[in-house]
């Protein structure tokens, strides 16, 4: 090895003392700690430091959306060409290794899914660098999460152009203003998400963005349908809802990019839970929060409280459990709700955090009528009362001390003799 | 009652290089030195001129605060450097040794009689008053407060650090000499701590209450103790001293002397063998570091624990304080992908592709190297795991930061000192200065408040 190696290592730290001081310094830094591990040695407090850092803890996160990535690309070929055969009344048996992991699908990933990926890291790092050197600080690693994030939360028909906009206003209003990474106070992909929402209302909410070409070809004789499960849901339309559970479990549905399989987000949170890098407590209360509120509305229909006819009926009355199923609530749930940044900070608050995630997110999922997705609406919600939370959680802390403090009998400062005296009283 | 303490938060680092329990008598130093940054925020008035003769025992300076408080000279010989920094700040004096030592005699001091006002002037005149320090601020006490109760912990838990049992054998007459002494200066309790399975000579003594200690480290320190058997209120003050310090403290109240030497640990995976070693505070490193040996060049050396020691040089000088000298290899070298392999042979609390939880026995040889960059406040919930404080550290820490005086003290900053937070700077996923921000919140908080 490598006197190619050493030499190449070597040059990188001359380079490194070049650029040290100049403008051009967190660029160059950030390839380079992405290429090695610095030579940073401790200079102050302990003398020697865990094996983890942020990369670490980020490319952990990363790891776990890889499969949901890799499945979202065959799930678009998949979801485009079911959506044709089921516009020619073509009926299809479904067979993973014939259907589903086919070259074709995995084509229009390539073409569709892939572009995004691209599109969201190539322009939010070139925000952050951009940031990074206009304000001298490092490159941080948030972005790296993120700008896998954001892809598989969009709809597969969305424009790169409205991505690109969407992700400079997400780092710059969403992150880079509070001062960078571990400083927002909104998750940045979700605010990427709402952006594309909100600015592009039409777009964004209409039922044909979810399936490739599911938009151009509206009006003409090829036109497919795009409907999500939750979209079919929230028209009442239930007789046209041919997903087996099967299906939403493992995934094989319309909806963003990456937020269908179930099956992979859960695999994806064990591993996130199982190496200590997401918060258990907010995943598993969240659950049960979305489960709480989905049996609420459940009884709220068994007991016969709304007619069918009602708007909700379709959403109120579906399975309480099922909604974990479809939709982005196990997506966000794993990935998104545990950003440690804006969510809650204490242990406590996590569980309070988490509960109201899947609370509200099924509750605006319901009652939304112009979007049948209450997901990131939610977190985002919470995110801005999650210091809230906290504040009240480390409150009990302070109160318990103050507590304390008062029924503590404070000693005289000083005086010697009172010393004396105290002592023969207690012997 | 004694109350038994059981700590389950914590992590034990465990380290290759840990000294072998014999005991090897060290060369004798030339040069002593005493570093001032020891003892902080002391300002030192000098009591004697450069150049000048002192005895063993016989006051070099006193504290510009306190006239009686006084800093006596391990050993006799001369004062040949006062080393000055910016604003002729001092930053270390150096003695060189006599030949033949004489030692200042204070004599007998009858310490079951005291009252508490004579053991104070007796310790503050003989130099012994420094070994006692003070939460909060962590500092040396003020002799002029009145402790709630005192600590002593005789459990050791820091990695590498000098086994307590060992190095206190065989001195229990001084060990209760210093423990009666003290018992005079609190209307409280002398708390006193060793492990749930030791055979320490602390365990013996009378006057104290004894706390059986368990868990892994932060359970041997003293903040810890602390915080679980009577954490310090807002006003209140408790003072704590280290064993080895009391063995010092009691051979003078028992014969008059003051004893600058010790027994000290020499360990770490830089040392060919890591054993024990007799020497005095101030003595030059050099003179037992090469004779262990070292394994290589490129390597640091520790005044203390690798957690909370204070960096050094093979030709820096025995800390007041220590009694563990560690030195283990510098890290400064790139790792080519490090943040993305898989990691063995590093300590971890995380399993990301870290795999020190496969086995928890295994000791490790870790280097100075930071595995990561300076980044903010990232991840929550992983200073819990380690942090057996009834605290909320992350939250402390940024009141620190942001210097914020009500939530520094309502969040409890009155009941810790910066090696509270050596363990979560350790597995600080940021990389941010705990210990640091800790000191300068304790030295804001001093200044506004104390």
């Amino acid at each position: 090895m490598s006197d190619k190696r050493l030499t190449f290592k070597k040059r990188l730290h001359i380079l490194k003392h070049h650029y040290r001081d100049k403008k051009m310094a967190p660029a160059f830094n950030a390839i380079h700690t992405f290429l090695f591990s610095p030579d940073d040695t401790t200079h102050s407090g302990a003398h020697v430091r865990g094996a983890d850092d942020l990369k670490r803890t980020m490319n952990m996160v990363i790891m776990a959306l890889l499969p949901v990535l890799l499945f979202s690309m065959f799930n678009a070929g998949y979801q485009y060409y079911a959506a044709i055969d089921a516009a020619n009344n073509v009926s299809r048996e479904f067979s993973l290794w014939d259907t589903f992991l086919t070259w074709d699908n995995f084509w229009i990933g390539i073409i569709k899914v892939l572009p995004l990926v691209v599109v969201s890291y190539g322009v939010g790092l070139l925000v952050e660098f951009i940031f990074a050197i206009i304000k001298g600080h490092e490159v941080e690693e948030g972005y790296l999460v993120t700008g896998m994030l954001v892809p598989l939360i969009v709809p597969i028909d969305t424009p790169l152009w409205m991505l690109a906009v969407a992700v400079v206003f997400g780092v710059v209003i969403g992150k880079e203003v509070f001062g960078g990474t571990g400083m927002n106070i909104l998750n940045p992909a979700l605010t990427i998400r709402a952006f594309l929402f909100f600015a592009y209302p039409t777009w964004m909410s209409g039922d044909k963005v979810w399936v490739y070409q599911a938009v151009e070809r509206t009006g003409t004789a090829d036109a497919i349908s795009g409907e999500t499960v939750l979209g079919a849901l929230a028209q009442n339309n239930l007789a046209e809802l041919n997903y087996s559970v099967s299906d939403m479990f493992f995934g094989f549905i319309p909806g963003s990019v990456g937020e269908t399989s179930t099956f992979l987000i859960l695999l994806g949170g064990l591993f996130l839970i199982y190496s200590k890098i997401a918060s258990w407590r907010i995943m598993l209360s969240a659950v049960i929060g979305s489960l709480v509120m989905g049996l609420i509305f459940n009884l709220v229909v068994d007991m016969g409280v709304i007619s069918e006819a009602s708007n909700f009926y379709g959403l109120m009355s579906f399975e309480y459990w099922k909604h974990l199923l479809v939709g982005g609530l196990a997506f966000g749930i794993v990935y998104m709700a545990t950003d440690p940044v804006t969510g809650s900070q204490t242990n406590k608050g996590k569980w309070i955090y988490g509960f109201l995630i899947g609370f509200m997110s099924v509750m605006i999922r319901v009652f939304n009528p112009a979007y049948p997705e209450g997901v990131f609406l939610a977190i985002l919600l919470m995110n801005v009362f999650a210091p809230t939370i906290d504040h009240y959680v480390v409150k009990a802390n302070i109160n318990k001390r103050l507590k304390r403090f008062k029924n503590a009998t404070i000693l005289p400062k000083d005086s010697d003799s009172k010393a004396e005296e105290l002592k023969a009283e207690t012997v | 009652m004694s109350k038994d303490i059981r700590i389950r938060k914590g992590l034990n680092i465990n380290l290759v290089g840990a000294a072998e329990q014999t005991t090897a008598k060290a060369v004798l130093s030339n040069v002593y030195a005493i570093n001032l940054e020891d003892f902080h925020g002391i300002t030192p008035k000098m009591l004697v001129k450069q150049g000048a003769e002192v005895k063993a025992g016989e006051p070099l300076f006193f504290n510009k605060s306190d006239e009686a408080m006084l800093f006596v000279s391990p050993v006799s010989g001369e004062l040949v450097e006062i080393k000055r920094g910016a604003r002729r700040k001092i930053l270390s004096l150096k003695i060189l040794a006599d030949k033949t030592q004489s030692i200042v005699e204070h004599g007998g001091f009858d310490t079951e009689k005291a009252t508490s006002a004579e053991v104070k002037a007796h310790l503050l005149k003989t130099g012994c008053w420094p070994f006692i320090k003070q939460r909060p601020y962590d500092i040396i006490a003020n002799p002029d407060t009145n402790p709630k109760s005192i600590f002593i912990s005789g459990y050791t838990t820091a990695p590498l650090a000098a086994d307590c049992d060992y190095v206190l054998q065989g001195k229990e007459k001084e060990l209760q000499a210093a423990i009666t002494a003290l018992g005079k200066l609190t209307p409280g309790k002398v708390h006193v701590s060793v492990g749930a399975n030791s055979s320490s000579p602390l365990a013996g003594l009378n006057g104290i209450e004894l706390h059986k200690v368990s868990g892994p480290h932060p359970a041997g320190l003293v903040g810890t103790q602390i915080n679980k058997l009577d954490p310090i209120n807002k006003g209140e003050v408790v003072w704590t001293v280290s064993p080895q310090d009391l063995v010092v403290i009691g051979e003078l109240l028992l014969t008059g002397k003051f004893n600058a030497e010790r027994k000290i640990a020499l360990a770490g995976s830089s040392v060919k063998a890591p054993k024990y070693y007799t020497t005095k505070i101030g003595a030059e490193i050099a003179t037992f570091l090469y004779a262990s040996g070292v394994n290589n060049d490129n390597f640091r050396v520790i005044n203390g624990d690798v957690l909370t020691g204070a960096k050094s040089r093979p030709d820096g000088h025995l800390g007041f304080y220590n009694n563990t000298v560690t030195a283990i290899p510098e890290g400064d070298d790139y790792e080519m992908f490090g943040w993305a392999l898989p990691v063995f042979n590093k300590v971890s609390t995380t399993r990301a592709l870290t795999f020190s939880w496969l086995n928890p026995k295994k000791k490790y040889d870790l280097n100075t190297n930071t595995n990561g960059e300076h980044r903010a406040f990232v991840v929550t919930g992983q200073y819990e795991e380690v942090f057996p404080l009834d605290i909320f550290p992350m939250q402390l820490l940024k009141a620190c930061m942001i210097k914020d005086l009500d939530e520094m003290e309502q969040l409890g900053l009155y009941e810790v000192a910066p090696e509270d937070f050596a363990l979560t700077e350790f597995i600080c996923i940021s990389k941010q200065p705990h210990q640091k921000i800790i000191r300068e919140g304790l030295d804001l908080l001093y200044k506004e408040i104390g």
